[in-house]
């Protein structure tokens, strides 16, 4: 996969992914269309699902959240050719690292300092998690992908395992932990907003948004301006190249896949520290396999995640709006959406080049005087 | 100044008996990928029954025209000819069925099939397995006997020599009829001796009337086996010779397009200490094969030392693990009195701070990320430097001044950091590898290949730098297969043969007659 | 011992009838990825020709015409997959997970736009299934001690297309090992400048592979859903597809050894259920969890070389290009 080196960037980067994701759009419309709705009023219905009812926007922004994480998981390891898509288990094993560290320590120590600690912990659980394909890929040569699919099953094995069995609340039927204690977890905005003296509708955005934002500038950092993301960016367009300049291949690979997989771990405090203060099953209901999409969509650069998981933060929101408004199509409209913008972003990223080339050559350019 | 040499060679082919017809004949091929044209406006006629080189240097287009013959690539324009009649090869298929067949310079075989299973496939007698086994054996045996097609039908192919290989790749064509064969480059990964046998398997197939056109850029070959030949450069055929009326001589002169082979000043300096000395070092490859063999040499303060042989002889392997690519097995150097043994901690990096730079053999997989910028390529391997970074940072600025100077002192064009170093041109790619290592300030220079697939003006470029590296007392380590690369550039030269050093002599009395004998492997000297 | 006996049996039954649709997949991978064709589609496959199977059967009232419906659906499946792979050389991974996605979302959006059921379709009647077939002498052979008792409660009394597994199986094997189509196709998945070269279309090859794969992945969505099943469920697959996946890696891209790592995590499974709320001697109570988890444990080793060395076709997950 490689972009053409015929026409210039601003259509490579700028012009096609967003035919491709109108394309995506189109389709998507048709189905609604064969489905015997509107295509038009269901985007409406969800644009205004997404941004217009009070508290909308935050809820957006809540979602965002989950996929800058999962985004930027996915991107990190894309830059180093390693296809991670286990992000998903690796979000559900970070739950794990925040649920162990909150249900441990939180009656002992002082809310803030669990929270820290919790946070660490969904971080190294979800480096846990990506650590071992990455040594699997680096030591043993087994295939990243197969590896963490597989394990994005087991770690779901081992979840229901330990909710049913281990951690679950004593005497209750539904497989989740008791309530964290009241100190500890990530504040919601419109309740800081509230002691600031502003009025803000009720939302599950919480302080991860901010985390979130600060990890993408960390992000660029790392890969654009650090020498280990030099490194990972040779090993990642040449792994002979990478080899011939010194750089150690299986730690290069072993680090990414931990930061990958503690990236990815951070869901879990936007959605156990942030919202459900406790640790339940399935809470990361498909945003590491969405963060694939996104990393597609943004090209894994931290601005195009961050529009990207603005862009699926909005379709989930408003994708709820649709079971209230429509009798034929509901919220899993969305994953329709979602396969599609995969299918044509991603696998068909490159369908349009040819075409476009023989415009641009058409129109601008002639080989024989270049 | 096309013309005159097209007419010349004109001359030449008409003047061959006026009975041959013509079993190819190509007019006005072009071809371009993106902005590079491979072939432009390309005519080539070749007779019934003959063989026919081309040779020119990497890069002049002759295996993308012979790709298009193949009908692997689509001309942009021109037409093809096959016994006076246009045809149309838009694909292997068609081509095959045309009776042509190709013998790549990458071998189309599959490893792990046997050798009867790769000579089938396409003609595979019959759509059963077991069936078509039968058939297609009896026809490759008899194919085999005709020819002196030696080969093992159960071996399989990741197992059997390079010379075999390439004879199934003859069978393959041949059992799927071909009665014109293409050749490209076929004695790059052969022996001489391999090189004999493969010339009168050549012989005994145009006697039977086979067209062969023999694609190579040694002109000792063209001369000893071919009929007729043209000379390819920068994508055009620029003459056409009958061979008995032409020299090697006039070949290089219109392979180079001019009169003059370079001339190397070569600084008179004396020898230092050694500075890289390497005893008893041998290498086993991943499959289990001894490439390295008891290696032992040394080289010294500004000296080059030239290290000669046909591709594929363990010269790879021995930069490799100079350059700590790989690591060491047995044996141990010394780099400026610092040994290394066996399974030590031996990498690239390692081999920097000791103050060895390598210019590696394959630039476009080894010394460049081809998608890269310049000024990221100009720091590759040396990133950590604290000239180009400060803690776990990387100092662009300092980087872009640095890639600033590197291009203009070095002469790498477009003069731009920021494009994209897979967008530079084979030269200007290697001047900015070369650049790169020199400005490393090394006392030792690995040099792989360092004109492969380089234009003319860059080479003179690229010989003057290690020139003026040497008279710095730079020790320099040359590994090249074109000898007179080697011969003009080296102050000693040691040949290897099949993972051992067969030879040493210094390039003043060596001749490329006794050199030769020494890469074959029949002279130990 | 006799009760034990009863128990060997019943699992034995339940692990064909879990492992079939696994056999179906598994095959389909084979076909794909010895083709050079990574399919990671299998899932997405299996799941939208089950809801085409059932809502065809439920229209139509044939399970003939679901089953025909199911392959018609999961080769377009196929087809998307060989557009974006084969013809504009996108990523295969990313065009199968693509197509896992897009089945899930499709399933419920149809599925719901049609039934108004949260995604189900309406249960099929037996006469609209494929039905467990009796084989004769069921009577005669049941007082052959063992052996009968195996043929009537194991071989007999399956569906048609759990005995169209086996088939698949020796198909699979027949083809690709014994035939110029399967010598060619395996070729292309190691080596394929080899076969271009030969003048045989790498494209049309491959999509052929393809082809083949999204019929089989197609028997296994009508399975789930017209014979196994009588209806379509939301995400019925419930990773099977992805279950197959592992078994094809653990069979080592052959298809007799992949017949039997269908049939070890089938048997796995059907353990895991039968041992719910047991309590073993020495073990104590297994979780169901750990027997679900297996197969993807053994998988992960096996692939990790400590059990063997498996060894992927050589051009597995690149896309062809002539000219560079």
């Amino acid at each position: 996969m490689s972009d053409s080196n015929i026409i210039p960037k601003w259509l490579s980067v700028g012009v096609i992914p967003l035919m491709n994701l109108f394309l995506a759009f189109c389709v998507s419309g048709l189905f609604i269309f064969f489905i015997g709705e509107n295509p038009f009023r269901a985007i409406f219905v969800m644009i205004k699902g997404a941004f217009y009812y009070p508290g909308a926007i935050g809820y957006t922004l809540y979602y965002t959240t989950n996929f800058i994480f999962t985004g930027l998981a996915v991107a990190l390891a894309f830059h180093a050719r390693l296809f991670n898509i286990g992000g998903e288990g690796q979000a559900y094993v970070g739950g794990l690292g925040v649920g162990l560290v909150c249900l441990i320590f939180d009656q002992h120590v002082v809310g803030f300092l669990v929270t820290i600690l919790a946070i660490l912990g969904s971080v190294i659980f979800g480096a846990i998690w990506g650590i071992i394909p990455g040594y699997l890929q680096a030591k043993r040569g087994s295939h990243i992908v197969i590896t963490t699919i597989m394990f994005n099953f087991i770690a779901a094995a081992l979840m229901v395992y330990l909710l049913v069995n281990v951690i679950i609340e004593p005497g209750q039927m539904s497989p989740e932990t008791r309530d964290f204690a009241s100190g500890v977890g990530l504040v919601q905005i419109h309740i800081l907003a509230k002691y600031l003296g502003l009025e803000m509708a009720m939302s599950p955005l919480n302080l991860s948004f901010i985390v979130a934002l600060i990890v993408s500038v960390g992000f660029w950092f790392l890969v654009w301006r650090t020498k280990f993301g030099y490194e990972v960016r040779s090993l990642g367009h040449s792994e002979t190249a990478a080899i011939y300049a010194g750089i150690k291949v299986s730690s290069t690979i072993i680090i990414v896949m931990a930061i990958s997989g503690g990236l990815a771990g951070l869901v879990a405090i936007n959605e156990l520290l942030g919202v459900h203060n406790k640790l339940l099953l399935g809470f990361t209901a498909g945003y590491g396999f969405t963060g694939i999409a996104v990393a597609l969509m943004g090209r894994n650069h931290p601005v195009g995640i961050f529009l990207a998981s603005l862009l699926f933060g909005a379709l989930y929101q408003g994708g709820t709006e649709l079971d209230f408004e429509f009798s034929s199509i509901t919220r899993e409209m969305v994953l329709l959406i979602q396969g599609l913008i995969i299918l044509f972003s991603g696998a068909l990223a490159y369908m349009l080049n040819p075409l476009m080339e023989r415009i641009y050559i058409k129109y601008y350019g002639n080989y024989n005087n270049a | 100044m096309k013309n005159s040499e097209n007419k010349g060679g004109n001359e030449a082919i008409a003047s061959l008996p006026p009975s041959t017809e013509s079993a190819i004949e190509l007019k006005n091929i072009t071809k371009r990928f993106g902005h590079v044209i491979a072939n432009s406006d390309v005519n080539l006629k070749v007779s019934t029954g003959t063989i026919h080189g081309i040779v020119g240097e990497n890069g002049a287009g002759k295996s993308t025209l012979m790709n298009i013959l193949f009908g692997l690539y689509k001309p942009d324009s021109g037409m093809i000819f096959l016994n006076g009649q246009a045809v149309d090869v838009n694909s292997p298929e068609k081509s095959i069925a045309l009776g042509i067949g190709m013998v790549h310079q990458h071998f189309m075989l599959v490893p792990t099939f046997t050798v009867l299973e790769n000579a089938m496939l396409g003609n595979e007698g019959s759509m059963l397995l077991r069936s078509g086994e039968e058939v297609v054996l009896d026809r490759l045996k008899d194919l085999s006997n005709n020819y002196g097609l030696d080969v093992d039908f159960e071996a399989i192919i990741s197992d059997t020599p390079v010379g075999m290989q390439q004879r199934v790749e003859i069978l393959k064509a041949l059992n799927r009829g071909a009665k014109i064969l293409i050749l490209d480059e076929p004695t790059g990964v052969l022996t001489p001796q391999e090189t004999i046998g493969l010339f009168d398997i050549l012989r005994s197939l145009r006697e039977q009337g086979v067209t062969i056109i023999l694609i190579t850029h040694k002109l000792k070959e063209i001369m000893s086996i071919t009929d007729t030949v043209s000379v390819m450069r920068g994508g055009k055929v620029v003459a056409d010779f009958s061979t008995e009326k032409t020299s090697p001589e006039e070949l290089a002169e219109n392979m180079v397009g001019r009169k003059v082979l370079l001339s190397i000043k070569k600084p008179t300096l004396k020898v230092g200490k050694p500075v890289l000395e390497v005893k008893n070092v041998s290498h086993e490859s991943k499959d289990g094969v001894l490439v390295l063999k008891n290696i032992s040499f040394d080289l010294k303060e500004g000296e080059i030392l030239g290290i000669a042989g046909v591709a594929g002889n363990g010269q790879s392997e021995l930069l490799d693990i100079l350059s700590g690519i790989e690591t060491l097995q047995r044996g141990q150097i010394t780099v400026n009195d610092k040994t290394i043994l066996p399974f030590q901690d031996w990498n690239s990096k390692k081999a920097r701070e000791f103050g060895v730079a390598h210019v590696p053999e394959d630039r476009h997989k080894r010394g460049l990320v081809l998608p890269f910028h310049n000024y990221e390529n100009s720091i590759l391997g040396y990133h950590r430097n604290e000239d180009y970074s400060s803690g776990f940072l990387m100092d662009k600025r300092k980087i872009l001044n640095f890639v600033d100077d590197l291009v203009e002192n070095f002469d790498v064009r477009p003069r731009s950091s920021s494009i994209s170093s897979g967008k530079l041109s084979g030269g200007n790619q290697q001047k900015l590898v070369l650049a790169r290592e020199i400005e490393s300030n090394p006392n030792i220079l690995l040099v792989g290949q360092p004109t492969r697939g380089v234009d003319i003006g860059a080479i003179e470029r690229i010989y003057e730098d290690l020139m003026k590296l040497k008279s710095k007392g730079t020790a320099i380590l040359l590994v090249s297969v074109e000898l007179d690369e080697i011969m003009s550039l080296s102050d000693r030269i040691v040949v290897m043969n099949q993972g051992t050093i067969v030879g040493e002599t210094n390039s003043s009395n060596a001749t490329e007659l006794d050199l030769g004998k020494m890469m074959s492997g029949l002279e130990q000297v | 011992m006799l009760e034990s006996f009863q128990i060997i049996i019943s699992l034995l039954d339940s692990t064909i009838r879990i492992a079939t649709p696994l056999i179906f997949c598994a095959m389909a991978g084979i076909f794909s990825e010895r083709s050079g064709i990574i399919d990671i589609g299998l899932e997405g496959k299996m799941l939208l020709s089950a809801f085409v199977a059932a809502t065809a059967t439920f229209l139509t009232g044939s399970p003939i015409f679901g089953l025909f419906a199911a392959i018609l659906m999961s080769c377009s499946a196929s087809l998307i997959h060989g557009f974006a792979c084969i013809t504009n050389k996108g990523d295969q991974v990313i065009s199968g997970l693509a197509i896992n996605i897009l089945a899930s979302g499709l399933t419920i959006t149809l599925g719901i736009a049609l039934f108004s059921r949260g995604g189900q379709t309406p249960p099929l009647a037996s006469e609209q299934r494929f039905m467990p077939i009796d084989f004769p002498f069921l009577d005669q052979l049941s007082f052959v001690p063992v052996f009968g008792e195996l043929f009537v409660e194991v071989i007999s009394g399956h569906n048609i297309l759990v005995y169209l597994s086996v088939l698949a199986v020796f198909f699979t094997y027949y083809v690709i090992f014994k035939t110029r189509f399967g010598l060619r196709l395996r070729a292309v998945g190691e080596k394929p400048e080899a076969v271009d070269t030969a003048g045989i279309s790498v494209i049309k090859m491959r999509y052929q592979s393809i082809l083949i794969a999204g019929m089989l992945c197609g028997l296994a969505g009508a399975y789930l859903s017209i014979a196994h099943g009588a209806g379509f469920g939301r995400e019925m697959s419930a990773g099977k597809g992805y279950i197959a996946l592992a078994a094809m890696i653990f069979g080592k891209w052959n298809p007799i050894p992949t017949l039997f790592a269908c049939l070890l995590f089938g048997f796995l499974e059907a353990l895991g259920v039968r041992l719910e709320g047991v309590e073993l001697i020495w073990i104590g109570e297994v979780p169901v969890q750990v027997m679900q988890a297996l197969p993807y444990v053994l998988t992960v080793v096996l692939l990790a070389g400590f059990i063997g060395k498996a060894r992927a076709p050589g051009a597995i997950g690149v896309p062809y290009s002539k000219e560079g």
